[in-house]
This record gives structure tokens, sequence and C-alpha cells, in this order.
């Protein structure tokens, strides 16, 4: 058996490692540096129903052990998406999970219906976590009801299982779930970034033109690990876990809070060979550590019956 | 194509006030073709800083496997990168981006090379390559002060070379839109690179001219994947198309994004 086939609702992994939304565009550019069926999965940028041009520059900035973003949703919009960007990515043997966002419900529907009907497509993951636009976004992802809704009815129309972005802006992240899994959610994706600022000392104003914006990065992976400990206990939903992860360490310590596979962002504009890198260096650890398939450590620091896995019984 | 590697620091000299010069040795170098790419470090290890820093590329050493940046030491970055000693390694993606079009510039044509600060170095290879396919090069360089001038003579051995300086220190005293209206050259391609002002001043100078401009813009990947660096395009100035700057450019052609 391999060491790291992972069996996910609508996602036969060859392994769990996959590029965060957002931080691999969708794909065009790290093809050029390593072959894309390397991977796990795709989650590609963010598509909305119209294109979106997104904020003003500067829309990065660093901060200790991390970065903010305001990139606010920058794409072509969904039928680009789907008749030039999905099609490219066909010539690869990797599945693609395509995170839909919007700022009002029927943008969602409409992304949702027509992106999970795409045959490479094969899960959803539904951003309602999106710190940077100024509406939607953030409503569907801190308020329970609405986002239990809005999971629904996405699930109605949607193809393919629908995995829920969570965002960590909220003061009970079991609580926002479960609302997902209420809605019938067939997995979770967490964690989005957290709301953050930096303030340029010449000018004495926000860097980002944006003035707030989402951080991440290694600063964030406390929070994060956090965040999959609790709701990997309470929610039965399969969790993608990320943040800040950079190494196969990092990605045994989110199996072992809870996640099932894991997404990996801002490492890779440090180093943009970081996810075949970390695939490669994946069996070993997990030999080394006693197991047979990666599967067997989620949710190990909870788990009474030490290597047993979460979701085999 | 890019290419990540570890790259050995060959020398690092003190210029001018706060202005390096870092001459990097690694098979990258065969990669860089144009002049005007950059490439993207990761200075230190670990977290401080994380991000990589964008640099120009000043001069192409293809026989030694070299290739020279010139920066300023200004943050973090930049400051740490300018502790690096012969010996040390620096991690470098590169090249990256699309340089300055020197088939443009035909035998025997002229080529204004225009430009500011932390600007002026990649338009050394550019002078290099231009000169070498026999185009006659003019160079109008701007600095804040005496203080900050580098390179001044090593453009001169390519061409007419004029400074200008914001305090008249050395130089002429102004911006170099004013040296060049001045003295009134007269030029059949102009090729800048410097503070987005400037850029500007220069598109609205010559409407009518072949210019090309390399834009600075803060960065993520480099490599065209994060979206960060974009800008909208002129002929769409408040909609949805777009360029970024990292892989579109860093050079365009004057009126094809908005500066
Ligand atoms: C294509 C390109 C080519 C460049 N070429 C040169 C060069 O040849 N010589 C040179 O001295 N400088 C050059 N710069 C500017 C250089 O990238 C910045 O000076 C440097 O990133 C500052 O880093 P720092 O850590 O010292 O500053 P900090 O202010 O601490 O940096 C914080 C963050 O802001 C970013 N940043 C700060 N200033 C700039 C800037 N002007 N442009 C882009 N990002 C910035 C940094 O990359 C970093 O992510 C270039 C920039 C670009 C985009
Ligand atoms: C530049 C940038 C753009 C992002 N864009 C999106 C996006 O479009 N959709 C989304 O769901 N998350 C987006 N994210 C969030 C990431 O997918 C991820 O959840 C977060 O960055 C945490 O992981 P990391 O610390 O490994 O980067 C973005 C993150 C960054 C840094
Ligand atoms: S820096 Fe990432 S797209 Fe240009």
């Amino acid at each position: 058996m391999n060491s790291l086939n992972v069996s996910l609702p609508g996602l036969e992994l060859k392994n769990p490692i996959m590029p965060a939304s957002g931080c691999f565009g969708f794909g065009r550019e790290f093809s050029q540096l390593y072959d894309l069926s390397k991977l796990g999965a795709i989650m590609i940028k963010a598509t909305t129903l119209e294109p979106r041009f997104g904020n003003p520059t500067p829309r990065v900035a660093e901060t200790s052990a991390g970065m903010l973003n305001a990139i606010g949703l920058q794409n072509p919009g969904l039928d680009k998406v789907v008749n030039e960007e999905l099609v490219w990515l066909e010539q690869y043997d990797v599945p693609i999970i395509a995170n839909v966002a919007g700022s009002q419900e029927e943008d969602y529907i409409a992304v949702a219906r027509k992106i999970s009907a795409n045959r490479n497509v094969h899960a959803l993951e539904l951003n309602i976590s999106c710190p940077n636009v100024k509406t939607g976004g953030m409503a569907f992802g801190t308020i329970p009801e609405i986002a239990k809704n809005l999971t629904k009815k996405v699930k109605e129309v949607s193809e393919v299982p629908v995995y829920v972005k969570l965002s960590p802006n909220v003061t009970n992240i079991v609580e926002m779930a479960k609302a997902a899994e209420d809605g019938g959610a067939d997995g979770l994706t967490m964690i989005n970034t957290l709301v953050g600022m930096r303030i340029d000392l010449k000018t004495g104003k926000p860097i980002l033109a944006n003035k707030s914006g989402g951080l991440s990065g290694p600063a964030i992976k406390p929070v994060a690990l956090r965040m999959i400990y609790e709701v990997s206990q309470q929610v039965s939903l399969p969790i993608i876990g990320m943040g800040g992860i950079e190494s196969a360490e990092d990605v045994i310590e989110y199996f072992y809070a809870g996640a099932s596979a894991v997404a990996v962002g801002t490492a890779n504009f440090i180093d943009p060979f970081v996810c075949p890198k970390i695939i490669d260096e994946l069996p070993e650890l997990i030999g080394k550590l006693g197991y047979e398939n990666i599967s067997e450590c989620t949710g190990r620091s909870w788990n009474k019956f030490e290597k047993t896995s979460h979701y085999c019984s | 194509m890019i290419r990540q590697e570890q790259c050995k620091v060959i020398s690092q000299i003190k210029l001018a006030e706060n202005i390096y010069e870092l001459t990097l040795q690694g098979e990258l170098v065969h990669e860089m073709k144009e002049p005007g790419q950059f490439v993207h470090l990761k200075i230190s290890e670990g977290y401080d800083p994380m991000l990589r820093r964008p640099i120009s590329i000043a001069e192409i050493l293809p026989d030694e496997s070299q290739f020279k940046m010139i920066y300023r030491a200004e943050g973090r970055g930049t400051a740490l990168l300018s502790e690096k000693k012969p010996g040390d390694y620096t991690d470098v993606l590169g090249p990256l981006g699309n340089g300055f079009p020197i088939s443009v510039a035909g035998r025997g044509e002229t080529a204004l090379l225009v430009g500011g600060g932390i600007g002026v170095p990649p338009l050394y290879e550019l002078s290099k390559q231009l000169v070498n396919r026999g185009v006659k090069v003019i160079h109008v360089l701007g600095f804040q002060s005496a203080s900050a001038v580098f390179y001044e003579e090593k453009f001169a051995r390519q061409g007419e070379t004029f400074v200008a300086t914001a305090d008249g220190s050395a130089g002429t005293k102004g911006f170099v839109t004013d040296v060049i209206k001045r003295l009134n050259i007269d030029f059949d391609v102009l090729y800048s690179c410097g503070p987005t002002p400037m850029l500007k001043a220069l598109e609205n100078q010559f409407p009518h001219k072949k210019v090309f401009l390399s834009l600075e813009e803060r960065m993520g990947c480099g490599i065209g994947a994060c979206f960060a660096c974009v800008c909208h395009t002129g002929d769409d100035p408040e909609g949805y198309s777009y360029k970024k700057v990292c892989s579109d450019g860093p050079v365009f052609k004057a009126g094809e994004v908005v500066l």
C-alpha cells in the first residue's frame, strides 16, 4: 500500500498535499517548474461569476513570519475559468478543487452549478471566508445560519462534494463548522487568513491600499492547529488543513491535530518547489513514525486509541 | 527557463552611500537573456525576512557564470543582503519577467536610456547589449545627490552620459526630464527604469516615440501566480483586464499599462 494514498469525499488522492487557493493561480506558472501531476490535487484561485479586478496595490505586506494580502479575489470570471483554465489543466493527472466565491447567494449558486459540471473538478471549496471583499464573503463565513443556508443551496446544485472553507475570524469556530455540517457539507477546509494590518512608519498610514488584509504563513499555524483540533473532535467531516505549512513535519502535525489532507499556501512563494519536496519527504517520515499510511495519523493528538484511523471506523 | 539555485557570492562592493554591487555565480546565469529581467532573492533562511526580494539584473557575465546586481540597502531585507560576504550563498529564483526589447532599436539608431536612483542598474546590461548591436546610446541618470551616484564612468564608456541630481550636488540640478528637454536630445527609442512619477513624466513627454518603461510593484510570488503585482491596462483603465508586473513585465511599452 502506498503510504500517501488518501481517500476523501470526491477525492481519491495519490497524496494529501495540494497547493492552497490563491497561492498557485491556475497552475500555469508552476507548470514551468515541475510536473503538476505530482500533486495530490490543486485548489484553484477563487472563481466568481463575473471577472474581478480586485483591490488597488500594494496588495501584499510582509509581517513577522507571515504576510498580509488583500488581493480582493481577482480572477477572470466563471466563463474564462471554465473555458480556458480548466481546459488547460486537463492535460495533468490531478484532481481540481474549485474555490467558489461571490458577494451574494445567487453568485455562489451560479458558479457552483457550472463549475461542478466540469469533469476535471472533483470537489468544490466554498469560500465563505475571504476577508478582502467589501460585500458578502465575510457575513457568509461568520454567521452560522447564513453559512448553513448557503451550504445547503450550493449542495443542491453541485454535482461534486462540497467542502466549506472556514474563516478563523470568528469567536466560535466549532459553531461555524457545525453549521456547515448541518447545511450538508461533505468536508471542511480550514483555515482562511486572519484579518490584520501593518502601518508604514514613513507615511503613518496602512501599507496595504485596502488598509487591512489576510494574514497567512507560519505565524498562523498554531491558530489553525488549535481550530482543527477542536473542530475535528466535534464534527464528523474530513478536514483539509492549511496555515503556514512548509515541511513534512508540519503536515504530520496537522494530521495529528485532526486533518485528513493539507494545503500549502504562502510557502509556495518562498520555495516554489515546496509541494513536490514535501511529497518526496513524507514517506520516509511516515515510516520512521511507524505508520503504514498517513491517514493513521489523523486525530492522534486527541484520539485515545493510538494508531487507529479516525475515518476507517 | 526559471531556475532556483544557491548562488555563490563572488564580491560585495559598496559603490555609494547605502548602494552595493553584489556579484553572484551560478548556472542560472545561462538562462538570462534579456536586459531588464530580475531575480527573486531569499536573503536569509527562516523568516527574517520571509518573502523573497525582487532585484534587477545589472550585468550578465556568461563566461564566468556570474551576474551583478546593484541595490540600495534600505529595509530589513536589503540591509541583510549587504552583510553577505564572498563565499556565502544566496537562494536565487530567476531569471524572471520580460526585459527591454533590444531589437526595437536598429543598427545606427539612437537609444536614450533614462534611469532614476535604483532604477539605473538594469540599464547597464541594456546599454552593453545595445552597443553590441551597433546602437548608439545616450544615458541620462538621475540621483538624489552626489553621494548616491554610481556607475557614471561605466556608463560613460558605453556612450554619452548625463547626470542629474535633485540637490544639484552632482551634474545638473533637477530631474532627468529637465535634462532631456534642455539638451534637446534626439533619439529613436527610449528605455527607462525608475520611480513611477519619472516614468509618467517620460510617457507624457514623448507620446509619439517608442518608449519602454520598467515598473516596480510589491510582489509575493514573483512568477505570476498570486496576483499581488497587478496593474490596469491602458486600453481598459477601469475594467477587468490586467497585466502582472512580475510575469508580463516588469518592462512594458508606454501606454500598455496604467502607471
Ligand atoms: C522588478 C523589480 C526590480 C527591482 N530592482 C531593484 C534593483 O535593481 N535595485 C534595488 O535597490 N531595488 C530594486 N527593486 C526594489 C527592491 O525590491 C526593494 O528595494 C526591496 O524589496 C526592499 O526590501 P527591504 O526588505 O529592504 O525593504 P522593506 O521595506 O523592509 O520590505 C518590505 C516588503 O516590501 C517590499 N518592497 C519594499 N520596497 C519595494 C519596492 N521599491 N519595490 C518592490 N517591493 C518593495 C519588499 O520586497 C518586502 O516584501 C526592484 C523591485 C522590483 C519590483
Ligand atoms: C496571496 C493569497 C491569495 C489567496 N487567495 C485565496 C482565494 O482566492 N481563495 C481562498 O479561499 N483563499 C485564498 N487565500 C488563503 C489561502 O488559501 C490559505 O487559506 C491561507 O493563506 C493559509 O495558508 P498558508 O498559511 O499556507 O498560506 C489566499 C492566500 C494568499 C496568501
Ligand atoms: S508577484 Fe505574484 S503575481 Fe506578480
